[in-house]
């Protein structure tokens, strides 16, 4: 098992959770299947899903909340 | 009213600054964090920061925009459009506050923006409505209410939106079935199995017709043609809609009046409507209690200033024209220009403006929001601007349209530009034989990924 991370594919604002209201798409341990939300980032309005590019367990995310990403910006860390 | 409060951005408040210097009151721009080099705090007399870039805490934070409207002198405040610009709690604090709000009431602004109350509203004051079940149907009741409608019909999830839970029953045989089947649907998806009823139309044109109203009298500036949308959002609007007969046009623009003068309507409002061109009926579907992005097109044709005249009913002035002072003359088209581009699903495209020109001559006009070296922010929509023209016909209009384009250059971020360019060469928009489904199904097979589009390829 490596662990791993996966970069976002744009510049905008990262969204661990669906809305603010909600917990977070993953916690540390859970099991993660190919395609599967990781996480929203937003610019201009209009929201890319950030989707787990194979299957594997979530270590953590990288960056906060609401963080301010650019693209190859590491979003989260897992094993796979 | 003296100094006027911008609780906006973009190229709104750009345009309201304008007009509001035209007539000699002063303005203080609101701006987030990311905003301070904007067009608009540039234009602004002063500006004010109201909070960071995130739009949750400053442009939509009502109690950050009064208190900044009240500290800088401000007597009135523009809403602009989008962001607090229908929230009626907004317009009742600013009004607490002592403020004047360029807008009408808080009151009309909730009764409106209510889609029941609204339907409610243009149908007690005359104005036909896309014939549907009032309220949720039963398996039991359907069948009755199918009747009435006609085929075909669509079937719509009470708890559902965004056109999500939508079924077209075609045959009557179908009704039953379908109506199982959506129940069932509905109840997975939302929670709730109540369905109601409506007529689908299945070519439909967007129209809508402007009205200002001085809370005594209300006129309209006729309609505008707005039925070439991506995704339910208008790309291209025109004024005035050729598919409309003189008669049909005259009852048009007149329900639009009934209904403002019903509820004793006060600013400017556009009355949105389907067109069905088969049996050439139009049906009110919703209103919009503010300025528009397209109100540019009915300023061209009719030489009025929209917001000049929102700014002197705010200020207890009477409407500056009679009805049958208003007069239309012309054709006039706006294309918008968003930092989105077109040949990869029109994917935001943040980033620094390097070049920009603007293309000039008779009837040629842009209302934008930016300037050579400006860096677009990621935390707002993608409007740059409005490319408007006017000619005393709509082929002198697009044959000026033509050249506009041509001419006109943003270099640094793509843009909606290249589409434009394959719309006006466009045999059916030349035609303007478009519905609402158009473009959609037009992107499809003219500007999908990969596809040079008809006027070659090209990056601008």
């Amino acid at each position: 098992m490596a662990v791993k991370s996966m970069v976002s594919p744009v510049i905008g604002q990262f969204y661990s959770r669906p809305d603010p209201q909600q917990p977070p798409y993953l916690q540390p341990g859970d099991a993660i299947a190919a395609g599967a939300t990781i996480g929203l980032v937003e610019v201009m309005k209009t929201f890319t899903r950030v989707e787990a590019e194979e299957a594997g367990r979530f270590v953590r995310y990288l960056v906060e909340d609401e963080d301010m990403v650019m693209p190859g910006d590491a979003l989260f860390e897992y094993e796979a | 009213m003296r100094r006027l409060f911008i609780a906006n951005r973009g190229e709104i408040a750009v345009r309201i600054i304008r007009s509001a210097h035209a007539l000699g009151i002063s303005t203080v721009q609101a701006v987030s964090e990311a905003d301070g080099d904007m067009l608009a705090a540039r234009l602004a007399g002063a500006t004010v920061v109201v909070g960071p870039a995130r739009a949750s805490k400053s442009y939509l934070n009502g109690a950050a925009l009064v208190q900044a409207a009240l500290e800088s002198g401000c007597d009135a405040v523009h809403p602009g459009y989008g962001f607090l610009s229908e929230n009626a709690e907004f317009a009742a604090a600013v009004e607490a506050a002592g403020l004047v709000f360029v807008g009408p009431s808080a009151q009309i602004i909730r009764r409106m923006g209510d889609k029941v109350e609204a339907r409610l509203t243009a149908k007690a004051a005359g104005v036909p409505t896309v014939p549907g079940s009032d309220g949720r149907v039963t398996p039991e009741t359907a069948h009755a209410v199918a009747e009435q409608i006609g085929l075909p019909l669509m079937i719509k999830a009470s708890a559902g939106g965004g056109g999500r839970g939508i079924r077209i029953v075609e045959r009557r045989e179908e009704l039953e079935t379908q109506l199982a089947q959506a129940s069932a649907e509905a109840k997975a998806a939302f929670g709730d199995g109540g369905l109601y009823l409506e007529r689908f139309i299945r070519r439909a044109r967007h129209v809508e017709v402007q009205i200002i109203g001085d809370g005594a009298d209300v006129v309209h500036l006729y309609e505008r043609e707005c039925s070439i949308q991506r995704r339910r959002q208008k790309v291209w609007e025109e004024a005035p809609a050729v598919a409309l007969k003189p008669e049909i046009r005259a009852a048009l623009c007149e329900s639009a009046v009934r209904l403002g003068r019903s509820v004793n309507y006060k600013g400017a409002g556009t009355l949105e409507y389907l067109y069905d061109e088969e049996s050439e009926r139009f049906f009110f579907i919703e209103m919009n209690t503010r300025i528009q992005v397209e109100h540019p097109v009915t300023e061209m044709i009719t030489g009025l200033d929209v917001v000049q005249e929102m700014l002197r009913i705010a200020a207890g002035r009477r409407l500056s024209v009679r009805q049958d002072e208003v007069v239309a003359r012309g054709h006039a088209i706006e294309c918008r220009i968003n930092a989105e581009d077109p040949r990869r699903q029109f994917a935001p495209n943040p980033g620094v403006v390097t070049e920009f020109h603007v293309p000039g001559g008779p009837g040629v006009r842009f209302d934008g929001a930016i300037y050579p070296g400006y860096r677009i922010p990621i935390f707002y929509d993608s409007l740059l601007g409005k490319l408007i023209v006017w000619g005393e016909t709509r082929e002198a209009a697009l044959g000026r349209l033509r050249q506009a384009l041509a001419e006109m250059q943003v270099s640094g971020v793509e843009t909606t530009l290249p589409l434009h360019r394959s719309l006006v060469e466009d045999p059916e928009v030349l035609e303007s034989a478009v519905h609402t489904n158009w473009l959609e199904a037009w992107l499809a097979a003219h500007f999908s990924p990969g596809h040079a589009g008809p006027t070659g390829g090209g990056q601008t």
